[in-house]
């Protein structure tokens, strides 16, 4: 693939320098955190929003000029609106059918459910209490409707520890997660490790690495010029390395979508959080 | 994103001549008709292309838009408190479809 | 902190091609881009070719680096009383590197109280952002800066 992908192997890698100042990691005012589980291998848990430099973190900390909660006051209208053969809203069949209220959804999911008999993100959450409870067809992943109300339950715990357990049930789920995290995938043979275990707060090129932690999705993404679900990122992130993209809701995207949840555990809810 | 919606912010209450400020934001692909589609078409240019803000009735700011504001434009500007009333805002996208909403404030 | 990083750094080769990956979607269909002389045409179309002040009244509130050119973020501020003897009419703002120079332009008040502005911009690539202001008395300030534009490895 071209002469570059020929050129001198070296160190490529930035650490951080005067080039990076401007974001709280760099300039010792990022709100770190002692790791929930021994187990976790970081030494110590930062949010993605404490790598960006303040036009993007003003953009998201102002409820007023983030245009993420666009999206959450869409997700806030369809959450009451009736749909489906049983005549309900999934407000109305929420609590009975996920197990728990919204709010504690946001910080939980992916999450083992009973009904489903494994572990499943939020929107497969959705969809399951859609089809089962409600007689509605599912949302489609990545459009409005599922991010809508994705980004809308999320909300409800902004500012709520994220928590979500690997044990028990979930424990398959979780080993699995692990080991897709540090497996070397695509020609450019990288694991998420590489970027975001051994290099955060550095930078590749002009971009700087964060630890990859997804408590700020559904995120509003300036690329995008809207907002995105985790497994739409990982697509993303499995493009860069030249790695096959699973389709959305893979049980393997769901079983790093919780080890990484699970790596951020501890971490307040960001959602919608921006990026660049 | 499903449907063009506003979302403002006007403070419920002010003192009389305090400046707040106000902030405007609308959902729009604000397509430059320059990008092309998946399929190697040109999207045909839909920008919002005017933004304008009345209290009571009368002007108090206005903006023209060009395809080099971002997607789901953003606009914070001042006002000066001195009545109570109503804001109202207007954006009109290209094509002349226009987007209204209407905030009240309250004077002590 | 990261006594991996030397084990595990990313070498040039993966950084360079993770760059490509991002360079290949930006480069597609580039347009012919505005240059200074065009901005200078549509300035002079506003002022007339009267003099325009050194803009120390302004103050502009531009990133230095931008970590996306999709949305960044363009605010000012002018002194002035904002009575209607002595206010700011208009702000204009201009950016010589875009496939057009105008970025937007905002009408003001007395009752605005103060004048000022903030929104996000579309920046194609590195250039400069003119922010002009039209006075009630029919004079004219300016102030410029610059913003880097960055391509992300793979955020951007």
């Amino acid at each position: 693939m071209r002469n570059i992908m020929y050129a001198a192997v070296g160190l490529m890698m930035t650490t951080a320098t005067a080039m990076a100042a401007g974001t709280p990691y760099h300039e010792g005012s990022a709100t770190i955190i002692e790791p929930t589980d021994e187990r976790n291998p970081l030494a110590e848990v930062v949010s993605g929003i404490d790598f960006r430099k303040s036009m993007i973190r003003e953009m998201q900390e102002d409820e007023f000029s983030n245009p993420g909660m666009i999206v959450v006051d869409y997700g806030a209208e369809i959450w009451e609106q009736v749909d489906g053969t049983a005549g309900k809203s999934l407000s109305d069949v929420w609590e009975s059918c996920a197990g728990m209220d919204a709010a504690t959804a946001a910080v939980s999911y992916p999450r083992y459910h009973d009904g489903a008999g494994k572990v499943i993100s939020l929107e497969q959450q959705i969809n399951y209490c859609r089809e089962t409870a409600m007689g509605a067809e599912p949302y489609k992943w990545e459009k409005a409707d599922m991010l809508g109300m994705t980004a809308f339950i999320r909300y409800q715990g902004n500012g709520e520890a994220i928590n979500v357990s690997i044990d028990g049930p979930a424990a398959a789920t979780y080993e699995r997660g692990k080991e897709l995290y540090y497996q070397r995938v695509g020609q450019l043979d990288m694991s998420c490790a590489h970027c975001h275990e051994d290099n955060y707060g550095n930078y590749i090129r002009a971009d700087m690495l964060s630890q990859g932690h997804i408590n700020g999705f559904p995120t509003y993404r300036v690329k995008w010029n809207g907002v995105g679900s985790t497994h739409r990122r990982f697509r993303g992130c499995n493009g860069n390395i030249r790695a096959t993209k699973l389709a959305y809701g893979h049980e393997d995207y769901v079983a790093l979508e919780l080890y990484l949840a699970w790596r951020g555990n501890g971490l307040t809810v960001e959602t919608p959080a921006v990026r660049q | 994103m499903a449907k063009i919606k506003p979302r403002v912010k006007v403070p419920k209450s002010a003192d009389a001549g305090e400046i707040v400020e106000i902030k405007a934001l609308i959902s729009h692909p604000m397509h430059t008709g320059r990008a092309k589609d998946k399929a190697g078409n040109v999207i045909p240019r839909k920008i919002i292309n005017s933004f304008k803000v009345a209290f009571n009735g009368a002007e108090i700011f206005s903006m023209d838009l060009e395809p080099a504001i971002s997607a789901n434009p953003y606009v914070a500007f001042p006002f000066k408190a001195t009545e109570a009333g109503t804001m109202d805002f207007t954006w009109v996208e290209d094509g002349g479809a226009e987007y209204t909403v209407s905030k009240k404030l309250k004077v002590s | 902190m990261k006594q991996h990083m030397q084990m595990n750094a990313i070498s040039r080769r993966q950084a360079l091609a993770l760059m490509g990956a991002a360079g290949l979607v930006t480069a597609t269909g580039m347009p012919a881009f505005a240059d200074a002389a065009a901005m200078a045409d549509k300035i002079k179309a506003i002022t007339g070719g009267a003099a325009v002040g050194d803009g120390a009244s302004i103050i502009l509130d531009l990133p230095e680096i931008a970590e996306n050119g999709n949305a960044v973020k363009v605010a000012f501020e002018i002194d002035s009383p904002m009575t209607a003897d002595d206010h700011v009419k208009a702000v204009h703002v201009f950016a010589d590197g875009n496939p057009t120079p105008e970025v937007a332009s905002f009408s003001f008040s007395s009752a605005s109280g103060a004048c000022g502005a903030s929104t996000r911009m579309r920046l194609a690539k590195t250039q400069n952002i003119v922010v002009l202001a039209a006075m009630n008395d029919g004079s004219f300030q300016q102030a410029q800066a610059t913003v880097k534009v960055t391509i992300g490895g793979c955020g951007g």
